[in-house]
């Protein structure tokens, strides 16, 4: 008794590898249109922006005149921006990480917390900005200055972090710390010697994501209060600044008024890129440098 | 070359001379007292009562499900780290019990040391793995952590093998290498108890037997308590067998005895691969 015909299976391959071949490539066009919507965007603010570009925009004032403006103060603040929040997501979004994934007894309590915190990554971020917005510019009097900027835009990626460190954590394999337990090793020697360097790794890549979504972010710092036309460079924590996402979204804005000011927001997009990329090799490297010692 | 710290300092010799003297009646080292254990509701382990004696080998045997993993983890309480196990009963281990509140865990383990079923070598170099003990026990020396690990190594019959790369990654030897660089990173704490958890049944023949030669090599220094599936082994290399079935200790006895005529039918079956 056969109960697969052969007869019938013959009939039927030419129409089973047609159709193989068919998804194959609906699934590369899947892949194609989302590179093909970035390829439009980089050829369109290339095209419009490069040639604003020059030492005098990256090292400039900003200005009225736009000529004249230069996005030094932006990219200072920026980059202070991102000091406040690596230093702050990575303390507080692998310390949370390391309590829940390892020390945390796993009950109702627990898990609570987890559906919480997997719902906050979902809020939206201006949401974000009026709690940045009553807590630290107005409650703690940080004004619109870097810190408030930065703990904000902390609060908006710690979600993120601590689910993804988390998800790095449990990927270490239970054998690795029940071998170090076994040795008479205390749970924090364990968690520091040998599930944190293991998971390192991986908690610096979704970090890395994490941190390329603050930079790029612009709704809670508007809601902030962060100026459009700052001539000052901010120098440290308790300045007032602007941010490039910032000075992009006001010279969009603005374009209507004078049209030069959409190429200056197509070179900012390009300088915001950049230092998105160089952030990005930086992580990378530190991450890769971390995984060839084991 | 002596180590100065207590943890260390292990009275070799004095050992060897009592071990001579009392060839057939040796002091229990371990000695469990209607030991009951749950997964929750499971009941896992039901009264056992045990002695296990020093500077041996005990095989412990049983088909799957019987306990004996669970029995062994009991006795560095690496059970403690599944979450809803619950205890009941003493573990007298050289007279203290360690299954009470006050007995640390962790001073525990480095008494008693533990080699798994799987290897499971550290993602560091060969010689941080064998170092890894020492130093969360505070030796910081280079020149004493150098001493240990060559120690360790020579003793588990794999230096030769690796002298010359011990600064390469663990994770590029083979399985039975691992297997034996484990068995050398538990001898770097210079234990008294060694358990070991199927520690060959996820090596090859050949590394199978470098792992029994230097089990038995073992045991002139360490008392060994070695969960097994192989009976063969059980009976080629153990002095002692203890055979568990649904959580109980059947028999428990030498095991030239245990093996050749066996007291209860049904470890006659088992040993004769009737169930299991």
């Amino acid at each position: 008794m056969q109960y697969i015909d052969r007869l019938q299976v013959r009939k039927r391959i030419n129409f089973r590898l047609r159709l193989n071949s068919i998804l194959k490539y609906v699934f590369l066009g899947a892949t194609l249109s989302g590179l093909v919507v970035l390829a439009i965007l980089l050829i369109r603010t290339v095209s419009q922006g490069f040639a604003w570009i020059d030492w005098n925009f990256i090292t400039g004032h900003l200005s009225m005149d736009p000529e004249k403006a230069g996005i030094m103060g932006a990219i200072l603040g920026t980059f202070w921006l991102m000091l406040v929040v690596v230093f702050f997501t990575l303390f507080l979004g692998m310390g949370a990480a390391i309590y829940l994934e390892l020390y945390a007894k796993k009950g109702r309590i627990h898990s609570l917390i987890q559906t919480n915190i997997a719902n906050l990554a979902g809020v939206p971020s201006i949401v974000y900005g009026i709690l940045g917005l009553t807590v630290f510019v107005r409650l703690m009097d940080f004004g619109s200055t870097v810190l408030a900027g930065g703990l904000t835009l902390s609060l908006l990626v710690l979600p993120i972090v601590i689910v993804s460190s988390q998800e790095a954590l449990r990927a270490v394999p239970q054998t690795l710390g029940e071998a170090s337990y076994g040795l008479g090793a205390s749970k924090w020697q364990t968690i520091k010697s040998i599930i944190l360097p293991t998971a390192l790794p991986s908690i610096l890549t979704g970090s890395i994501l994490a941190l390329s979504r603050a930079i790029g972010e612009t709704a809670p710092l508007v809601v902030l209060g962060i100026p459009a036309l700052l001539i000052p460079f901010p120098g440290g924590f308790m300045d007032r600044f602007t941010a490039l996402p910032m000075q992009i979204y006001y010279w969009t804005l603005d374009a209507a008024l004078v049209e030069e000011y959409a190429n200056l927001a197509a070179a900012s997009i390009i300088i915001l890129l950049l230092m998105l990329f160089i952030l990005n090799s930086i992580a990378i490297y530190i991450r890769n440098k971390f995984q060839h010692r084991f | 070359m002596a180590v100065q710290t207590q943890l260390y300092a292990v009275p070799a010799i004095e050992k060897k001379e009592s071990k001579n003297k009392n060839e057939v009646e040796k002091e229990s080292i371990f000695e469990t007292k209607s030991l009951n254990l749950w997964y929750g509701e499971t009941q896992a382990l039901k009264n056992i009562d045990l002695k296990i004696p020093e500077k041996s080998i005990t095989a412990i045997i049983g088909p799957s499900g019987c306990g004996k993993s669970t029995f062994i983890k009991t006795l560095n309480r690496m059970v403690e780290l599944i979450p809803s196990v619950q205890t009941k009963g003493d573990i007298h281990y050289k007279g203290s019990n360690i299954l009470s509140k006050d007995y640390s865990a962790e001073a525990l383990r480095t008494d008693v040391g533990m080699v798994f079923q799987k290897p499971n070598p550290f993602p560091k170099s060969i010689y941080d793995n064998v170092a890894y003990g020492p130093r969360i026990h505070g030796i910081k020396k280079k020149s004493i952590l150098d001493d240990i690990v060559e120690k360790s190594l020579k003793d588990a019959f794999i230096w030769d093998e690796v002298k010359d790369r011990l600064k390469e990654n663990a994770f590029g030897l083979s399985g039975g290498q691992q297997q034996r660089l484990c068995i050398a990173r538990c001898l770097a704490i210079e234990p008294e108890v060694i358990l070991m958890d199927e520690p060959t049944s996820a090596l090859d023949p050949i590394s199978t037997t470098k792992v029994e030669e230097l089990i038995q090599s073992l045991k002139k220094q360490y008392s060994i308590v070695i969960v097994t599936h192989n009976m063969q082994q059980a009976a080629r290399i153990s002095d002692q067998t203890a055979f568990f079935l649904n959580g109980e200790v059947v028999e428990f006895g030498k095991t030239e005895e245990l093996f050749t005529e066996p007291k209860d039918s049904r470890t006659m079956d088992y040993i004769n691969g009737r169930f299991g």
